[in-house]
């Protein structure tokens, strides 16, 4: 079987200026995959690359065994962003709905006349139960808490049983116990559905413990591997290009020290240089990064 | 506008006739219906992408067009469509431009609005100031509808809620979900500027008949209550339409008995039924806490 997505000698650039090259990574279809690097590192315009939305500058990419464009009907994709406000008056479950016929012309029929729509709504029940929305969708979704939206945005991306979801930064503005339960969920969907997940993460802590692979871009290059294999001190000091420190705590989680643009606790990547949980609780994300 | 000598009975049938005796009557609920159920449907879509701001300037720079229209002497619903197309146009390239900011996006239209209202001011001047005139243009010519401005408004409606229905699903989906709408290839640009041109033949119309000033009456209170009372899509539009249906034919028929203009008694109606929403939630879950502000654009 084919590679989820495979870059061979990659090089993207955003007008102009060039925001990694040299990258050769393979993602195995029906892995659980992390994202990681400092803002501007070009998480996102990997997850472009991937979308076909941004063609490479150099070197060859493959995604589900073809181009990115032609991949693009079997990818679920969830952008990043801040969630919706409480004047939306949509349910839960017709923003769910959108993702499975949304883009289709015309007026949907009732479902007393269409069997059609009788599927579709099947489908969108399934999905809403399969992510643990039942109890809110028929909410509107303007009036749930930004881990219920969570939810049912992933099941916006699932609904068209996606052979690969592209996630990017599901877990910011969640708290702790959230980024946990959304975590444990994509888990799931990933061993279970046998769907390839890469998510863009902002701090790798939450999801450490369910990952099967990280790619890390940093200093305009990337690599990856599995998390404990390239989270540490001698390989993103290469990356960088100036010493890294990674202390892992007592507790199993890492935290890097010494990135260049991590002045103070802004928020950088793969950890946090400051070890004080409670705190994290409390500012769950320190910054959000401009896409690129 | 009023029209003095009829008395309403409480018998529902009686008043009925009374109301249709007369053709500037028969014409004006026709004229009206159309409207409504056309500004009803369009105005969901308003409010719900939030576009208030883009049909309240729509509405202004009706206004010049139909003053240059009656300047011109050409029919004055070429000066209502034409301006508002055009005017449509001019409110997607300067949102074309503001790509990141609303607020740049709204100064930029509130300018073209001013500058519309001038323009109307000066084609009013040059026209000889005839205030009887100005005052239609203002406030609507419910009650001077002829029959052929119902024949051109009930096509432009035809033509205008086809193209809605046709387009239904994906502007929804780009209303509420943009950038997943962009992501799965729905062509929101396209959507965003077909919905102003859109917009733009629903606010001619309804300025034509209410006003210039009163069009938000069936524009944006119905579409506003109806989503109110319901999250459901399909609700909502048909909701939406029945209100501003109800409306109407209501204030028209008030206004038949009474001293008072048929624009006052429409706006009344919609806006008692907002607030008797607003006071008695009709719906027991998920009350919104802040309305939709209708300075956003």
């Amino acid at each position: 079987m084919t590679e989820a997505i495979s870059l061979s000698g990659a090089a993207a650039s955003r007008g102009g200026a060039p925001v990694w090259s040299g990258v050769d990574l393979g993602i195995a279809r029906g892995e659980f995959v992390a994202v990681l690097g400092p803002n501007g590192a070009g998480k996102s315009t990997f997850l472009d690359v991937a979308l076909g939305l941004l063609p490479l500058s150099a070197g060859g990419v493959s995604v589900l065994g073809a181009t990115p464009r032609a991949a693009r009907a079997r990818i679920g994709y969830l952008p990043q962003r801040r969630s919706f406000d409480a004047s939306t008056r949509v349910r839960g479950v017709d923003v769910v709905r959108l993702g499975l016929d949304g883009a289709r012309w015309g007026l949907p029929l009732p479902a007393a006349l269409s069997g059609s729509a009788r599927a579709a709504r099947a489908k969108v029940a399934e999905v809403v139960e399969l992510v643990g929305a039942s109890a809110y969708a028929e909410r509107p979704i303007g009036s749930l808490s930004g881990g219920e939206q969570q939810r049912l945005l992933i099941g916006q991306a699932l609904v068209r049983d996606p052979e690969m979801l592209l996630l990017d930064e599901p877990l910011d503005s969640l708290d702790l116990p959230n980024q946990a339960a959304v975590a444990a969920l994509v888990q799931r969907i990933c061993r279970t559905q046998g769907v390839t997940v890469v998510l863009v993460a902002h701090d790798v802590n939450p999801i450490l413990g369910y990952l099967d692979r990280v790619v890390y871009f940093a200093g305009g290059h990337g690599v990856e591997g599995p998390p404990r294999e390239v989270i540490r001190a001698d390989v993103l000091s290469e990356l960088y290009g100036s010493p890294i420190e990674v202390v892992e705590t007592r507790s199993g989680r890492l935290i890097v020290v010494g990135t260049p643009d991590a002045g103070g606790h802004s928020g950088d990547c793969g950890g946090h240089d400051h070890a004080a949980d409670e705190r994290q609780a409390e500012r769950p994300v320190a910054e959000r990064e401009p896409a690129g | 506008m009023s029209v003095a000598g009829p008395h309403p009975s409480w018998d529902l049938v009686a008043d009925w006739e009374q109301l249709t005796a007369y053709p500037f009557m028969v014409q004006a609920l026709e004229a009206g219906a159309i409207v409504a159920v056309m500004a009803g449907a369009i105005g969901w879509f308003m409010v719900l992408r939030r576009q208030t701001f883009a049909g309240h300037t729509l509405a202004m720079i009706s206004f010049p067009g139909a003053a240059a229209a009656t300047l011109a002497a050409i029919p004055i619903a070429f000066g209502y469509f034409g301006a508002c197309g055009l005017g449509a146009l001019a409110l997607a390239a300067v949102g074309r431009e503001g790509s990141g900011g609303r607020a740049g996006e709204s100064a930029a239209i509130g300018t073209v609005q001013a500058f519309a209202l001038g323009l109307g001011f000066l084609f009013v001047g040059l026209y000889g100031g005839q205030l009887a005139g100005l005052e239609a243009l203002l406030f609507g010519t419910f009650l001077g509808i002829t029959e052929g401005q119902v024949v051109t408004l009930l096509c432009i409606a035809v033509i205008t809620l086809l193209v809605l229905a046709a387009l239904a699903r994906p502007l929804f989906y780009a209303s509420v979900d943009g950038a997943v709408a962009r992501a799965g290839g729905v062509p929101t640009r396209f959507l965003g500027v077909a919905f102003l041109l859109l917009l733009g033949m629903a606010v001619a119309a309804t300025s034509e008949i209410v006003g210039a000033l009163l069009v938000f009456a069936l524009l944006v209170t119905p579409a506003a209550t109806a989503q109110l009372i319901t999250a459901r899509p399909v609700r909502g539009l048909l909701l939406s339409v029945v209100f501003a249906f109800a409306v109407t034919w209501l204030g028209l028929g008030i206004a038949y008995f009474s001293p008072y203009p048929v624009g006052f008694w429409v706006t009344s109606l919609s806006f008692g039924l907002y607030v008797l929403t607003r006071l008695c939630p009709l719906s027991p879950r998920g009350r919104q806490r802040t309305e939709a502000p209708p300075a956003v654009a």
